[in-house]
This record gives C-alpha cells, sequence and structure tokens, in this order.
C-alpha cells in the first residue's frame, strides 16, 4: 500500500532490542528477565523507507542509528485523564477546616 | 570503532569509559583501604561557591522565591495542640529555567563540558535532571543525549516519564527510551563511548556542588526575612544528592544549628528493577527504592565516587505514603495556589507532620517545588494506578498497599511521618563499606575517622558497628 512507504527526512520512532532475554544482565528480577531490553529513538528518516521494515534515521544529536521503523510522527498522549473523585473534595474539607479554625480564634 | 558491544564486554571497559566521560582521577583521592578525601575531591573540581553562583546566574539559575505557605501552616496549627504548628515556608524551585532545583545540578556539568571541549553532554535520568541537561545544553550550544527507563514490556510509558520525553525533546535532545532493567547503563555506556560526550552523571562533584548555592540561598533568604537561620530544612531524598547538596549549602551559610530532615515516599515491597512493578509505583523518584540503597552504599552509583553521601547530613530520615503525597498535593494548589509536583510534596508531606510537633516561631523549609504538568499530575498517576489495578481510596494512610491500594488521608491530622533509624542506616553502611574491602587488606584508622564521618557518628560507634559484623561473619 501506498500509505506504508514514509518520505525521507520525515520525523519518526525507530524500535530495537538491545538484548534479547537471554543476554540480560545477570542480576535482573525473574520477571524483567522474561522479556527483552527494548529501545525506541525519534529522528529524521535518512531515505524512503515502509513501516515495519528497518530503516536508518538521524537523531536530535546528530547520531545516525538503524532500527524497525515503528511510528511516524509519533505523538505525545500522555494526558490528565479524568479528575480523581478521592482528590476532588479535598479541597473543600480543608477550606471547612480554616473557617472552623477562624471562627474559634 | 568496532569495538564489542555485548553486556559484558561493554561493562568490562566501565572504567575507561567513566574516566574519559567525566575527567576525574577518582584514584588520585584514596587516603585508606575504605577511605577518600571526600573534601578534596570536591575542591579539586576548582569551583568555589561564588563561582557557582557567577555560573548559575548567567543561565538565570537559581535565585528562586521563598514562599511562606500562610494557610497551610493554618490548616496544621488547627490540628496541631496548643502552641504547636510551625511557620512553613517553600523554596519556589519550579522558578528555574525548566522548571525543578535539577537547573543547579546540571549547570556545572553543562559549563565544564564546553570549558574541556567535549562535544555535547549525555545523561541516564528519567526525571527532571534530563529535562535540566538538556536545557543546560541548549544554552551551552552543546549536543544532548538523555536515556530514559520509560515504558514497560506492555509499552505502556510511565506519565512522567512521558512527560520528561517531551520536555527533553522540546529542549532539543535525543531521547532514547529504554523498556526496564539495569542494563540502561550499559547502553549509557556504550552512548557515552560512541559520541565522546560529557558523562553529567548526578554523582559527580559537578552535579553536588551546582545544590549547595540552593542550601545557601534558602538559609541567607530567612536570615534576611526573619533575622535568624531556619529550625528545620526537610529535603526529598531519593539518590542523596538533593540531601547532600543542600545540607552542604546550609553549612557554607552557617546555619550550623539547622536540623537536615531526608523524607521519602514508602515504596516496600515493590521491586525497582520489575518490569511488573514498574508502572504500579506511582512515583518515579523521592521513594525508598533509592534512599535507603543509596544512603545505605552511595558507591552503588554510576562513577567511582559518589560525591552524595546523604548520611554525612541527615539529622533524621522519614517516611510518608504515596496518599499522603497525593493528598497535599491538592491541598498545595487548592489553599496556598501553587499546583506544583511530585517531587518536592514529598518533603512537603513531611514538612506538614513535623510543623506540627514544632512550636509556632519556630520555621520548617521544604526545598523545593517543581513544575507540574500531564503525566506528572496526580490525576495522571492515579488514573494510571487504577489502569493498573491498584485501588484509591480515601481513608487511614496506614493502610496505604504500595502496588495494591493508595489510600488517601480523610482528614489532614492522619499525615504523620515515620521515622527511619538512622543507627540501623548506619550499621548497614558500615556493613557494606566492610564487605567492600579488596581482599586482604583491613581496616585502618584513617578508615575508622573516614566511617565515623561518612555516618555523622563517632569513632566508638563505627567500632561496635564494625566488632558487630565481624563476630555475625564469624
Amino acid at each position: 500500500m501506498m500509505t506504508d512507504h514514509v518520505a525521507k527526512d520525515t520525523w519518526v520512532e525507530i524500535h530495537r532490542v538491545l538484548l534479547d532475554r537471554e543476554e540480560r544482565a545477570p542480576q535482573v528480577s525473574q520477571d524483567t528477565r522474561e522479556v527483552p531490553l527494548e529501545m525506541k529513538v525519534k529522528g529524521f528518516l535518512l531515505h524512503e523507507a515502509v513501516l515495519g521494515d528497518e530503516a536508518e534515521i538521524v537523531t536530535a544529536a546528530g547520531r545516525q542509528i538503524r532500527g524497525t521503523l515503528s511510528v511516524v510522527n509519533p505523538s505525545y498522549d500522555h494526558d490528565f485523564g479524568p479528575p480523581i473523585p478521592e482528590l476532588s473534595t479535598i479541597g473543600r474539607e480543608v477550606r471547612e477546616i480554616l473557617r472552623e479554625q477562624k471562627g474559634v480564634s | 570503532m568496532s569495538r564489542e558491544l555485548s553486556y559484558e564486554a561493554v561493562m568490562a571497559r566501565k572504567g575507561e569509559i567513566m574516566r574519559t566521560s567525566v575527567g576525574i582521577d577518582y584514584q588520585r583521592y584514596a587516603t585508606g583501604s575504605l577511605s577518600f578525601d571526600y573534601e578534596g575531591m570536591l575542591a579539586g573540581t576548582g569551583y568555589d561557591l561564588e563561582t557557582i553562583r557567577a555560573i548559575q546566574a548567567r543561565t538565570a539559575v537559581g535565585k528562586t522565591p521563598l514562599v511562606e505557605l500562610r494557610n497551610l501552616t493554618a490548616l496544621a496549627r488547627a490540628v496541631s495542640a496548643p502552641g504547636k504548628g510551625a511557620r512553613i515556608f517553600v523554596k519556589d524551585e519550579a522558578a528555574n529555567p525548566s522548571g525543578s532545583f535539577k537547573d543547579r545540578r546540571a549547570s556545572l556539568s553543562a559549563h565544564e563540558a564546553r570549558k574541556k571541549g567535549y562535544p555535547g553532554i549525555a545523561a541516564a535520568t528519567s526525571g527532571n535532571y534530563g529535562a535540566a541537561v538538556a536545557s543546560q545544553a541548549a544554552k551551552a550550544g552543546l549536543g544532548c543525549i538523555i536515556v530514559q527507563e520509560a515504558f514497560d514490556s506492555q509499552g505502556i510509558a510511565q506519565p512522567e516519564i512521558a512527560e520528561k520525553t517531551r520536555a527533553c525533546e522540546a529542549y532539543g535532545a535525543e531521547v532514547i527510551r529504554l523498556s526496564v532493567g539495569p542494563e540502561l547503563f550499559y547502553h549509557f555506556l556504550i552512548v557515552l563511548e560512541e559520541t565522546g560526550y560529557f558523562n553529567a552523571s548526578l554523582y559527580t562533584p559537578y552535579s553536588i556542588l551546582g545544590i549547595e548555592t540552593l542550601g545557601h540561598e534558602l538559609s541567607c533568604q530567612v536570615r534576611e526575612r526573619e533575622g535568624r537561620f531556619p529550625d528545620v530544612v526537610v529535603a526529598t531524598h531519593a539518590g542523596g544528592g538533593n540531601v547532600t547538596g543542600t545540607a552542604r549549602g546550609l553549612l557554607k551559610a552557617g546555619a550550623e544549628a539547622t536540623r537536615m530532615v531526608a523524607a521519602s515516599v514508602d515504596l516496600a515491597g515493590l521491586h525497582m528493577a520489575s518490569d511488573r512493578d514498574f508502572n504500579r509505583k506511582s512515583f518515579t523518584t523521592g521513594h525508598t527504592g533509592f534512599s535507603i540503597p543509596f544512603s545505605t552504599w552511595p558507591d552503588r552509583a554510576d562513577v567511582p565516587r559518589n560525591a552524595a553521601r546523604s548520611l554525612r547530613y541527615m539529622d533524621r530520615f522519614v517516611t510518608v505514603t504515596q496518599g499522603e503525597v497525593f493528598y497535599i498535593t491538592q491541598v498545595l494548589a487548592e489553599i496556598e495556589g501553587m499546583e506544583r509536583g511530585p517531587a518536592g510534596n514529598t518533603s512537603l508531606a513531611a514538612a506538614f507532620a513535623i510543623a506540627r510537633e514544632m512550636d509556632r516561631e519556630q520555621i520548617i523549609v521544604v526545598q523545593e517545588t517543581e513544575y507540574t504538568g500531564a503525566g506528572k499530575h496526580p490525576l495522571g498517576q492515579l488514573n494510571l494506578a487504577k489502569e493498573m489495578g491498584v485501588e484509591v481510596r480515601r481513608g487511614d494512610p496506614r493502610e496505604n498497599r504500595p502496588g495494591k491500594a493508595i489510600v488517601i488521608p480523610e482528614h489532614p491530622s492522619q499525615i504523620k511521618t515515620v521515622e527511619i533509624d538512622l543507627d540501623r542506616i548506619r550499621c548497614s553502611y558500615v556493613r557494606n563499606a566492610l564487605d567492600s574491602l579488596p581482599e586482604g587488606e583491613t581496616v585502618t584508622e584513617t578508615d575508622i575517622a573516614f566511617l565515623s564521618a561518612e555516618t555523622k557518628s563517632d569513632e566508638t560507634f563505627v567500632r561496635e558497628a564494625i566488632e558487630l559484623h565481624e563476630r555475625k561473619n564469624r
């Protein structure tokens, strides 16, 4: 599909496994040892490439590195999410304590 | 350059890579089997407090406001015995260029890297320090690479670290995001070797000297305003740099009677290098997962001699719960109009409890705030906690269980610190020091004096701790 082709100089993210499970450090805890050590880095694509294929990028620091082309123009999607009910009434509660205190003193 | 890149091969080159990337010959400060010249190592950098202040001033680092939290003090007094409830102040370190006190820490490394002609600076950090290094690198015209432990094997990013990724990239840095594991250090060594960058480690003398200005500044601000030094300063404690640098700054200002309290979030029961626990911590730093191991053995750091040696400076070490920190964060926003944190709010929760033990005319200072935002905010963290199956509810904070239940206090009177027995930490430090003795070497008189300075104790204490350890080993 044409849409899978990503143009040279596009801002992308690549993914690479740095250490397979059997290559992990000896001191790593059991659950962590069961998964590989993975890396994600962003940069500008050095050549036209297809999503999911091996590609080379140049990073913000000018390093050229290779990995699987995984995301085009990756988004920042961390957010606040909905309000937390367990926090929502704290302000009201402590203002009430301060009001009572003022009434006393 | 085609050097072998296996884990073992790279770790074997650690010493050489560190020497080149930090530019300090740590060996020359050794004085005994265990001991080394700590003050000499710091002085060996050639930077004194005045020079550091001038360097920091050039990039608008430091000189942050000291804010009296009058409403929070009133709240503490409302739940204190008559005559109790010290005045609570906070040093608004969020006013630094990248939004935290970490700018102080990064400033000297960037200055030193530029002076010595390194092409860039790199740091292994998932926290504010990365943003600080990236910001300082941008100002100094240096390349910058930050290596983060950022996501678990399901690809779920810790939201606070995701915000740090964004901030570092906003300052023009390359961010290498890794999954969970201590081999982050292995990859960091490869990056240092490949790029020839300066290692802006959190634990070099540059990093610690940069924080001294914080302790110095806050004590001078209190003295100018109140005519005396603060009674207590509370610092959030993780790797030890914050406590060490701040306390050294207080001493340099002459605030010798000020008590230094270290505060950490209690994360007991969670494993720090566990892929499963990674997104169940709800805190990325300032917790016991760092502060206990680094207090009892600072030289586990990425440099041969850690300049952050918190046990030398702590007068008291306390923990607070996750729920208490989230509660005080909400209170700070709603009655003081300051939306900050998370980092400084660990010490703020502790300060709120400690203020209640103190007399009304006394002064307690929380020595940092940090900028907040999506990912760093209690909403982001608690929404993730709920998704990960952690229970979030109101109740008695003593029922808080890291990774299982975050219990938000129902009333401010429930916020209490839990004491960590410093003598136990000291004994544990002495044990670790003895275990690090090279084969065939014995403890010298110089070492005994060194260990008592290291543990802020005396030679009798150290000799007894050594004897106890030897008896156990027999």
